[in-house]
């Protein structure tokens, strides 16, 4: 499956819950197919997006917490699935759309091919952890996950195709922070 | 004038909001950390990296709470990416303790290039910091609180050794 397939899947599956964006493609991609204002689009801070998630998480434990986390911001930052695991927030659901290079710089390899991060996350701890390669196996896997105790892991294995067309998120970082503030406000 | 410990200080936070604590540690923190891991109207999250206690810490607070990151200056180098493309921009404040290992040139040679340069890269990312003393603190927090509740930006307390207990 083509990565944008993927978001095209997922996307639709989102309720209302806070979704945490890798930088680069991953938040350029979802803000274009569909932007809510419970996305967190992290331009910056490569890496970060799982720790922001973990925060959320443990402070608004009422809420399911998604993480959208890209091959090499997960690589950049493996300590952060050591944290997650520690303190095993039942409500962090952690996706990797992992087309194994860094896409948004042009395509250079990472080492998703080698290294199976779905293991890496459930030899840390994870509760569960799954891989999926299909488009149509996106859904249940999704719903199962989002239907039981985290923290959960779920790795999305797709081809690079993206369109350099596709455009950038356009609100201010403070708008992100305030609109993604305000619908934690909501119970 | 009350005595100022490691509890005072915390309890001081804790007063103003501060429940949210994460951080890497340092022996001039440790006064520090050890009492967070007994009191109760706190939580102290281990981080692995400072960098993630970052993000950690932006989470927390974009969730409403008030986070406060402890750390080394040896530390500072990989955080400052968090902080400019993530903390500055986006206006999510944290309260940073650091420990100033290094100052003045004396303390293990590891530490004397960073003890020199912490407080001018600080400057330099345009982050807001004071140093820490028993008798500037009810000043220094209320310079703090306006930065961080006012302005949505961080705040670093420079924590020169001997300041707080350590625990061996
Ligand atoms: C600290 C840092 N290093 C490098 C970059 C450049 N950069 C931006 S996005 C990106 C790739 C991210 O890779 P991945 O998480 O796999 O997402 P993809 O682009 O494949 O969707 C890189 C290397 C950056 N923004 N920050
Ligand atoms: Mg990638």
């Amino acid at each position: 499956m083509r990565g944008t397939e993927a978001f095209q899947e997922l996307l639709p599956l989102l309720k209302d819950e806070p979704v945490v964006h890798a930088n680069g493609f991953i938040c350029r991609e979802s803000f274009t197919l569909k932007d809510r204002e419970a996305n967190f689009y992290m331009i910056g801070s490569m890496g970060l997006a799982s720790s922001i998630g973990l925060g959320v998480a443990l402070c608004k434990p009422d809420r399911k917490v998604i993480v959208l986390d890209g091959d090499g911001n997960v690589l950049m930052a493996m300590g952060t699935l050591a944290m997650i695991a520690a303190q095993a927030p039942k409500n962090l659901v952690h996706v990797v759309i992992d087309n194994e290079v860094y896409e948004s710089t042009g395509s250079q390899r990472s080492l998703s091919n080698r290294v199976p991060l779905e293991l890496v996350a459930k030899s840390s701890g994870y509760r569960e952890a799954l891989r999926v390669n299909r488009k149509e196996e996106i859904k249940p896997a999704f719903e199962k996950l989002m239907n039981s105790e985290g923290p959960s892991f779920l790795l999305i294995k797709v081809e690079p195709c993206f369109d350099p067309k596709t455009g950038r998120v356009t609100h201010t970082p403070e708008e992100i922070t305030n609109r993604f503030m305000n619908s934690l406000r909501r119970p | 004038m009350s005595s100022f410990t490691s509890k005072t200080f915390i309890d001081r936070l804790i007063r103003e909001n501060f429940k949210f604590f994460t951080g890497v540690p340092c022996s001039l923190l440790s006064g520090l950390i050890s009492y967070l891991e007994e009191v109760e109207d706190a939580k102290y999250i281990p981080s692995v990296r400072e960098d993630s206690a970052v993000g950690l810490c932006a989470g927390a607070y974009l969730s409403g709470s008030l986070p406060v990151l402890l750390m080394q200056n040896s530390g500072l180098g990989y955080c400052l990416n968090a902080f400019t493309s993530l903390n500055l921009i986006y206006r999510i404040p944290v309260l940073v303790i650091m420990s100033w290992r290094g100052q003045g040139g004396k303390d293990a040679p590891e530490h004397i290039i960073m003890g020199d340069i912490s407080q001018k890269l600080l400057e330099t990312a345009g982050m807001d910091y004071a140093v820490l003393k028993p008798e500037n603190c009810d000043q220094v927090l209320e310079t703090a609180l306006k930065k961080i509740n006012e302005e949505k930006l961080p705040y670093t307390l420079l924590i020169e050794k001997g300041l707080f207990d350590e625990r061996h």
